[in-house]
């Protein structure tokens, strides 16, 4: 019998090992890129004296990521007395855990060249677990796992902040969800898999990238992943003015450090899969070459393509923290349902006759014309539906006061004594 | 008071027109917003290499100092009016009689507890002979409470430090010698 692994699991777990590496080194800088960005939208320099640790030596401040972790690491971990413990020992584990293990079916790279390794099948691709037929099925249903993090952590800290922050977070990942899974399921009915690698190379193949295609769906995916995320404008579970600091209140420590890297991690997903799916993944015209030949050379571009992509997507998302208020309640519900979703559906529509009815546009147009009114198609159909959304859609409710006086009124005179 | 009340003056919100209404413009004006202030000039100051710019030293309130005369004399006459203005009760003289010809009193000792200063300027609003003045120094850092004590020969070291480039207010303000 050989005890030995096969050369598929020692590549699996390499990969593994790079990829849980790669994005907890990624998600300690991109705390310190945050920083970053909040301080020079602010008009500040922002962190930029901690270099190599004992030396005068400051590098911008990149060794802050290090100092900002080993401070957070030694601080107390101090478990208030009113918590239900298991859970609230398990909420922070749950949130981690789940979105780690969503990278298992997230490609992050193109393949590499055949390395003539005996077992291994060629080309290696970059994905940890790549014979998932279900890759976006798995994503989704990992980060609906996250929000339980939430929810455990809110509801298990036995504090009215973190209560509604976790009550909060589950109403609205829930209304997400849906604008989320529209946007997405127009992207598989136009790949025709559920591999987010085929979606990719789909891509690459005719050129079109879906936010080109599918405008619409686009916008409500982005839009979502913002929600999904958690992310200003819809950071309301966290909500510091109104929630202290919402699910995560009565959490210090260590424990406050894994929700802190988890919801970093859901951001750089949420990159991922924009890029991934709307994006185009690793494909840039004329530079990245076709999906069939694959050479050292093409496949470092590939990667260097697709990362610079996911950094371009996460620095919009930092941007846009600093763009625009947060949203009120009925606000981001009236987004969901009024607007997110029947937008979702009209993309969906639009995707689905498009392509019933391409042979028969090929017929009528040419190769050349079909594709360009599987483009214009939905374009049409972006500009008409934002528009309907914005006559049609009440912004939100109405609370400006009732002015005339009614029988029920009181008076509030001042009443002289 | 009733919304009916004629004494309320109601503003009204204009009604969103289409470009607000389809939120473009929104995000655009916000976007821009940002993005200028991401690449325009920092207003940080980075302490210790760069030193802040105050704005007119002859009226900031920093370390205090207590000046000399003409002769390198110190120019208190010991009459207690900062001792006395100070809310802070953080001046501490010790009068004796002078050796000089031309006053009868001088501190033989003057301590002021520059932490338990609060920086008013009371001290040199009372001084009749402008003896006491406060510099534009902002940087008081010690590593004892003791430290912190500023004698009389320190208070006469910060002057000497600092009147190069802090003349005495007392000829810049038109006031007393």
């Amino acid at each position: 019998m050989n005890l030995l692994p096969s050369p598929e699991t020692i590549a699996a777990l390499v990969k593994i090992g790079l990829l849980v590496g790669g994005l907890m080194t990624a998600a300690a800088y991109l705390v310190l890129v945050e920083r970053w960005m909040a301080a020079w939208v602010q008009d500040r320099k922002g962190p930029n004296r901690v270099g190599i640790p004992l030396t005068k030596v400051r590098l911008f401040g990149l060794g802050q990521p290090l100092a900002d972790g080993l401070k957070i690491i030694l601080k107390e971990d101090f478990t208030p007395r009113h918590v239900d413990k298991v859970l609230y020992t398990a909420a922070p584990l749950v949130i981690l855990a789940a979105s780690l293990a969503i990278f298992a079916a997230i490609p992050f790279g193109s393949v590499l060249p055949p390395l003539g390794i005996p077992g291994l099948p060629d080309p290696v691709p970059f994905l940890v677990a790549p014979g998932l037929d279900v890759g976006v099925l798995w994503v989704f249903a990992l980060s609906s796992i996250a929000v339980y993090g939430v929810l455990l952590g809110g509801w298990a800290s036995n504090n009215k902040y973190g209560f509604l922050g976790g009550l909060r977070s589950s109403a609205q990942l829930v209304a997400y969800e849906i604008p989320l899974g529209l946007g997405l399921l127009g992207v598989v009915l136009a790949a025709g898999s559920l591999k987010l690698d085929a979606i990719m190379n789909a891509q690459a193949d005719s050129g079109v990238w879906y936010a080109f295609a599918q405008p619409l769906g686009f916008v409500v995916f982005l839009v979502a992943s913002f929600a999904e995320a958690a992310r200003l404008p819809f950071d309301l579970p966290e909500a510091e003015q109104e929630l202290v600091g919402g699910y995560h209140t009565e959490y210090s420590g260590i424990k406050l450090l894994l929700f802190l890297v988890a919801e970093f991690l859901h951001m750089v997903t949420a990159a991922f899969l924009i890029v991934i799916m709307f994006l185009g993944g690793w494909h840039l015209w004329g530079v990245t070459g076709s999906a069939q030949d694959i050479t050292w050379v093409q496949c470092l571009i590939r990667f260097g393509v697709l990362s610079a992509k996911i950094l371009g997507v996460i620095l919009f998302f930092m941007l846009v923290r600093w763009s625009w208020p947060r949203f009120r309640f009925d606000q981001l519900m009236n987004l969901a349902w009024k607007v997110m979703l029947p937008l979702g559906l009209a993309n969906l529509v639009t995707v689905a006759a498009v392509e019933e009815f391409r042979p028969q546009l090929t017929a009528a147009l040419g190769a050349t014309g079909a594709q360009v009114a599987a483009v214009a198609i939905p374009w049409a159909v972006f500009f008409l539906g934002w528009i309907a959304a914005g006559m049609l859609t009440p912004s939100g409710t109405d609370n400006t006061p009732i002015r005339t006086s009614g029988p029920l009124d009181i008076e509030h005179e001042l009443v002289e004594v | 008071m009733k919304p009916t009340d004629p004494s309320i003056t109601w503003l009204e919100e204009k009604p969103l027109g289409l470009a607000e209404r389809l939120y473009l413009p929104l995000f655009v004006s916000g976007l821009t917003t940002t993005a200028r202030h991401l690449v325009s000039p920092k207003v940080t100051v980075s302490f210790p290499e760069q030193r802040p710019k105050v704005g007119n030293p002859l009226i900031y309130r920093g370390v205090h100092r207590l000046n000399r005369d003409d002769e390198g004399r110190v120019k208190c006459v010991a009459c207690f009016l900062c001792a006395t203005a100070c809310p802070a009760h953080c001046i501490d003289i010790v009068a004796a009689e002078s050796p000089w010809p031309d006053r009868e009193k001088y501190p033989e000792s003057f301590h002021i507890d520059e932490l338990r200063c609060i920086f008013c300027g009371m001290c040199e609003e009372a001084c009749p002979v402008d003896a006491i003045e406060l510099t534009s120094l902002l940087d008081l850092t010690g590593k004892s409470r003791e430290e912190m004590i500023f004698d009389k020969e320190k208070l006469l070291s910060v002057y000497d430090m600092t009147k190069d480039a802090e003349p005495m207010k007392s000829a810049a303000l038109g006031g007393t010698l």
